[in-house]
């Protein structure tokens, strides 16, 4: 037996009203262990107009690369107070900016994966939500990674962060164009 | 962690494409190169968790969020949240969103000439059961215009988000109502390919639920993607065969 499963539907213009009671712009704490940053960016659309009624959720793992899920069953700690979940409406101006620690490496198929994000993204004219990554600059693990290792190489740095200071990401989301975010088949 | 189960691909004639010109929103915010596949590894196969700390006991009843009883036909929406094997989904947080009786979002960008009910906000949440059961109490939302095309309106509609257990079961869609004229000319319920699969977004009118002199009901019954067999299960079934 498969039964069918329900079908998407967009979030639409309102998402607010239901979605943002829960907005964690804050995804670990100080008292969080791991290198803190700031994850800062823009979504634009294909015309270039910034996209100001878009939400992204945030999954990750704390800096031991452990996720804090029934299924991760590595021995390693968990930390109270650390979910991992992040939720962050864009602004009037279309950006976001949440922070949180860079996680650490965790097991993929075959061998590690780099540290990573997983993202998915909400707005009105998207009927099914959008699913990408963000990695981290500046890590030797990013030439390893299966995930990246299986995009075109062009397009690989859609989804790598660039580095404005020691503390602060900088990560934009472009829904179309020549700079295309790479998003996901999930 | 290599035996870790992945989730069942979604049939892509049961899901709307990104691309759909009749709901114009889409024609700039769809991507256009195609997507990449994506394994599903310990960090899609887990997911953000939550109980009751996060959630409100009382969250379930929009009817009683404020001073006054809401204006409107008071509705009972419930239902169960399974997967494509049949499996209850206990503890998953179900969110809800929807206009008022009148038509009108409590929103600052939805500006339909009709009344703002000072006892309605329009939102609730709360997890199903050990059984994947979960219940709503509100009111029946009216049908509201918006300006995809020429006199568009959009039938009466209750957003929903579930998570489920995994970052692959994440959930966004929108429950309509028996009957309702409006659905066969909305671009966002004739998105689904699948006419048996857009006919499960809308709800069923439920004798069972109802509460007698206070509410009618419907049945909102809602399925996540299943879990594919990791190969030791497939060693078992092997074994079992005879």
């Amino acid at each position: 037996m498969r039964l069918l499963a329900t079908a998407s539907q967009t979030v639409g213009p309102y998402l607010h009203l239901g979605l943002t009671w829960n907005t964690t712009e804050c995804i670990a704490s100080s008292a969080i262990a791991g290198e803190h940053v700031t994850v800062q960016g823009r979504i634009v659309d294909g015309t270039g107009e910034p996209v100001v009624d878009a939400l992204l959720e945030v999954w990750q793992a704390n800096s031991f690369g452990k996720y804090a899920h029934p299924e991760d069953v590595q021995d390693m700690p968990l930390e109270p107070g650390f979910k991992g979940f992040g939720r962050i409406p864009t602004n009037d101006q279309g950006e976001f900016r949440f922070t949180t620690i860079k996680p650490g490496a965790v097991p993929g198929r075959d061998g590690i994966q780099a540290p990573h994000l997983l993202i998915s993204i909400f707005m009105r004219g998207l009927l099914k939500r959008l699913v990408t990554r963000m990695y981290f600059p500046d890590d030797d693990r990013n030439g390893r990674d299966e995930v990246l290792e299986s995009i075109p190489n062009d397009r690989r740095t859609t989804i790598i962060a660039k580095k404005l200071s020691n503390r602060e990401l900088l990560w934009n989301v472009v829904l179309q164009g020549d700079s295309e975010t790479v998003f996901f088949d999930c | 962690m290599n035996q870790l189960a992945g989730y069942k691909r979604l049939d892509p004639d049961g899901q709307p494409s990104y691309l759909e010109p009749r709901y114009r929103s889409t024609v700039n915010r769809a991507p256009k190169q195609p997507l990449v596949h994506l394994p599903h590894t310990l960090s899609e196969i887990t997911g953000p968790m939550f109980d009751w700390s996060d959630v409100r006991r009382d969250a379930f009843d929009l009817t009683k969020q404020h001073v006054g009883e809401p204006i409107g036909e008071r509705i009972i929406v419930s239902g169960q949240v399974r997967d494509e094997d049949g499996s209850p989904m206990p503890n998953t947080l179900v969110e809800i969103w929807q206009a008022n009786a009148a038509g009108r979002y409590r929103h600052k960008v939805d500006n339909h000439d009709a009344p703002i009910d000072a006892n309605f906000t329009g939102h609730g949440q709360t997890l199903t059961d050990a059984e994947g059961r979960y219940r709503f109490v509100t009111i029946k939302p009216g049908a509201y215009p918006w300006h995809n095309h020429p006199n568009a309106w959009r039938p009466a509609h209750i957003h929903f988000s579930i998570f489920g257990p995994s970052f692959c079961t994440r959930l966004v869609t929108q429950m309509y109502f028996p009957g309702d004229p409006l659905m066969p000319y909305d671009p966002m319920f004739c998105s689904v390919p699948n006419q048996e699969a857009r006919n499960r977004l809308i709800s069923t009118f439920d004798w069972e639920t109802t509460i007698p002199d206070i509410a009618i009901a419907y049945r909102f019954d809602i399925i996540l993607r299943g879990r594919e067999k990791t190969p030791a299960d497939s060693d078992l079934l092997a074994g079992e065969t005879p």
